[in-house]
């Protein structure tokens, strides 16, 4: 089954890396995955959607939790939460088709960004099942070219972050 | 001192002074193109290198430098073919939990990615190589995270952590900053236990009528000896020490087992299946401890102490899972039995218990390990067991991987901690020398034996000359049965005898070979030459090769086969014991 883990990440280089090093490290597949900054600079939230059997699924989480830049990694399949996603759909049709596509857009609440005389682009967003489905629509009306941003989530619990507070450095010199 | 901090200084300067604050009086390495400007530093500093043979054993032997100590071990390596040569020992130490932290030397800034002469993308190859790793970009930030390198690589569960310096940043000038503080908001280490699970913990081991307590690598990288002790004495419960623990309870404790898993001891295996109470300490439930794991301690409850949330529950599900630092979570528990045995009286189960441990002594007499001798030939049981004698559970020992490793584990006794020394999660072979220099830089006063086969003695050979140019007074000792016996023991046994690729031909005279480095050495096939040819060794002053001619086809038993139960075990030539029987 599919899972979707949000991770609350520092923005270090490598950091990426690290995250999807625990899921390549076991043969993992990602699906999609998404990294953007949060409003404080120095952290990225990380949206990641995996294929995991369903008996490690637990443990992924605690892998990734582990890591040292990873301040929270949390599995959105099993709590409340959004997952949307957004989709670029080319679609080249011809005159006799154009209103029907339109109409198509509106009732997936879609919207035009470019029209043209070979087609449309429209840009639709939703949960990722119901841009498959846009997408299989679209398809019929003639050659169609897609980009998917992949999901991003967001958790409708308030749960409380817990941060490692600080530790004194050493400071004394070691006798000689 | 803030005063000595004042001058300018440039980076090299600043690292070194960085390590003094750690409290780093010794480390591994090997200099190189790019590290040039820390080893002319080096030139003038208080801290001690040992330049090794090769890179990888500078990481070996900082991992066996902390393994005998529990303070971090430090390895160096220049750029390229240097920091490459690390990786093994760094993921030794990843697998094992040891405290390393690895310097290496980057190419120039401006030329990183450049395809430069000697560079690697040393980041990116250790990444998963370590606990964690750093690439450093600027002078200014050098400081803290050497401090945080250090910090995380013991602090937690201990593991490598891996600092790559450019160049230029050991060339750069600038001011020693002291480090105020460390604030790493994503590092979470657990330390305390949860009071409740504690208690229950508690409860459940004054219920149990079969505890048996399953003590890890934990216990040691937690110096939490004392307090396992205390929780045995207290319950009188019965102890396995795995691997990586012994010397945790010491060997000649009435409650102690001995190790279990694929060359565990009978006792040890049976306890583990019959147990019907398991008090997992710093122990992760290796495959090679386990077997078949749904077979593994099947009629047992669970307690998991762990500081690594991800070990707890990742192969066993606990009833009781405590993630925690097991020398806290010990202290309360063992403070949580007072009470509960001040509320509830003696354990109720007295008789139970007793013929528990019975059982278990008697599975102890009636199975010992085999530490017998041969008329015309030296058995690889008889030198660990003359080792043992010599060595009273007193000495460091060293292992490498392979046979030798095994049936040292089974027959030398040790009486405390951080004594056995052994790549037990990666067994990396040529790990048992190099550990064994580590070993003997920390702890000049102990008696290092450095037991290898003879193939694993040949990965590692260059560093005779490290030994023998630091007068390290190690007591080399080659089991030598002339083949890699621990896989011509599996083509034995699982592969129809077909002997492919083992035999090892050409050994060198150990003599002459030690002779070329400058000390003693003597090679010996006889039974009766083994007690005084061990005794000169250890009466040498210096280092000391002893290359013991042992029977070549002898196997170690008992033996769980890959994959099987561990109640399964076969515990000879063709003779299988199964359980309950
Ligand atoms: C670096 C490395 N390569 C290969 C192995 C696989 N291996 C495990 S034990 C062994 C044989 C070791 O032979 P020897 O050093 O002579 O020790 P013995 O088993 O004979 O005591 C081998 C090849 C390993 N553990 N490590
Ligand atoms: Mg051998």
């Amino acid at each position: 089954m599919l899972q979707t883990i949000s991770i609350l990440v520092e923005n270090k280089p490598g950091a990426l890396l690290r995250v999807t090093g625990v899921l390549s490290a076991r043969g993992y597949n990602i699906e999609s995955l998404t990294v953007a900054k949060t409003l404080d600079p120095q952290l990225s939230r990380m949206t990641i959607v995996v294929d995991v059997e369903d008996r490690i699924r637990t443990q992924v989480i605690k892998q990734i939790n582990k890591l040292i830049n990873v301040l929270q990694a949390t599995d959105m399949t099993e709590i409340p939460s959004v997952i949307r996603e957004l989709v670029l759909v080319r679609v080249r049709c011809g005159q006799e088709a154009r209103t029907a596509v339109l109409k198509e857009a509106e009732i997936f609440h879609s919207r035009v960004v470019d029209s043209s005389t070979d087609g449309f682009a429209i840009e639709a967003t939703g949960d990722p099942e119901k841009l498959d489905e846009f997408i299989e629509v679209m398809r019929t009306y003639g050659e169609i070219d897609v980009a998917r941003s992949g999901a991003i989530a967001m958790s409708l619990e308030t749960k409380k972050l817990r941060l490692q507070p600080p530790v004194a450095a050493p400071v004394a010199v070691q006798a000689t | 001192m803030q005063t000595e901090t004042g001058k300018l200084m440039n980076g090299a300067e600043i690292l070194l002074e960085c390590m003094a604050r750690e409290g780093v009086d010794v480390f591994f390495g090997y200099p190189g193109g790019v590290t040039l400007p820390f080893y002319d530093a080096l030139y003038d500093s208080h801290i001690k290198h040992i330049l090794v043979r090769h890179e990888e054993n500078a990481a070996f032997a900082a991992g066996g430098y902390a393994r005998a100590t529990g303070k971090t071990g430090v390895c160096c390596a220049t750029s390229g073919p240097g920091a490459t040569n690390l990786v093994t020992g760094l993921v030794d130490a990843m697998m094992d939990s040891i405290p390393v932290v690895a310097i290496t030397g980057q190419v120039h800034s401006k030329l990183i990615g450049s395809d430069a002469f000697q560079e690697a993308d040393t980041f990116g190859i250790t990444r998963p190589a370590t606990k964690h790793n750093f690439m450093v970009k600027t002078l200014a930030e050098l400081p803290q995270i050497l401090h945080e390198a250090f910090y995380i690589a013991s602090s937690g569960r201990p593991g490598p952590v891996l600092v790559d310096i450019p160049k230029d940043v050991f060339q750069a000038r600038g001011h020693y900053v002291p480090v105020g503080a460390i604030h790493l908001p994503g590092y979470k280490v657990f330390t305390e236990g949860h009071a409740g699970q504690i208690k229950r913990a508690a409860e459940l081991i004054r219920e149990a009528e079969r505890p048996l307590v399953y003590a890890g690598g934990g216990i040691v990288a937690a110096g939490a000896s004392a307090e396992l002790r205390e929780l045995v004495d207290l319950a009188n419960l019965p102890a396995v020490t795995t691997l990586m623990a012994l010397g945790a309870l010491p060997a000649s404790h009435p409650n102690y087992i001995s190790m279990p898993g694929m060359h565990g001891s009978y006792a040890a295996n049976m306890a583990l299946t019959e147990c019907d109470l398991l008090i997992a300490l710093g122990t992760r439930f290796d495959d090679r401890v386990t077997g078949h794991l749904p077979s593994f301690a099947r009629h047992a409850r669970v307690i998991h102490v762990d500081i690594d949330p991800a070990e707890v529950g990742k192969n066993r599900t606990p009833d009781i899972p405590i993630v925690g630092d097991v020398k806290r979570v010990l202290q309360k528990m063992v403070k949580a039995l007072h009470e509960t045995e001040a509320e509830l009286g003696k354990t109720k189960n007295g008789p139970a218990r007793q013929a528990w441990l019975q059982k278990i002594n008697d599975w102890k007499t009636e199975f010992p390990y085999d530490r017998s001798r041969a008329e015309g030939e030296i058995k690889p049981q008889h030198l660990m067991d003359e080792i043992d004698r010599l060595s009273g559970g007193q000495a460091i020992v060293t292992a490498d991987v392979g046979q030798h490793q095994m049936w040292a584990a089974q027959l030398i006794r040790f009486n405390e901690p951080r004594l056995w020394v052994n790549s037990g999660g990666l067994g990396a072979m040529g790990f048992g020398l190099p550990s064994a220099i580590g070993a003997q830089m920390a702890r000049p006063d102990k008696l290092v034996f450095s037991i290898s086969g003879d193939g694993g003695f040949q990965m590692s050979l260059p560093e005779l000359s490290t030994i023998a140019s630091n007068q390290l007074p190690i007591k080399i000792i080659v089991m030598n049965n002339g083949v890699l016996g621990m896989v011509r023991q599996w083509q034995t046994l699982f592969y129809n005898n077909r002997l492919s690729s083992i035999q090892l031909d050409c050994f060198p005279d150990a003599e002459k070979l030690a002779a070329a480095y400058g000390f003693k050495g003597r090679t010996i096939d006889k039974p009766w030459q083994l007690a005084e040819a061990l005794e000169e060794a250890v009466r040498e002053p210096g280092p000391y090769l002893l290359n013991v001619k042992v029977t070549p086809d002898e196997n170690v038993y008992p033996m769980v086969p890959a994959g099987g139960a561990i109640n399964e075990m076969v515990m000879g030539p063709a003779k299988p014991v199964e359980a309950g029987a």
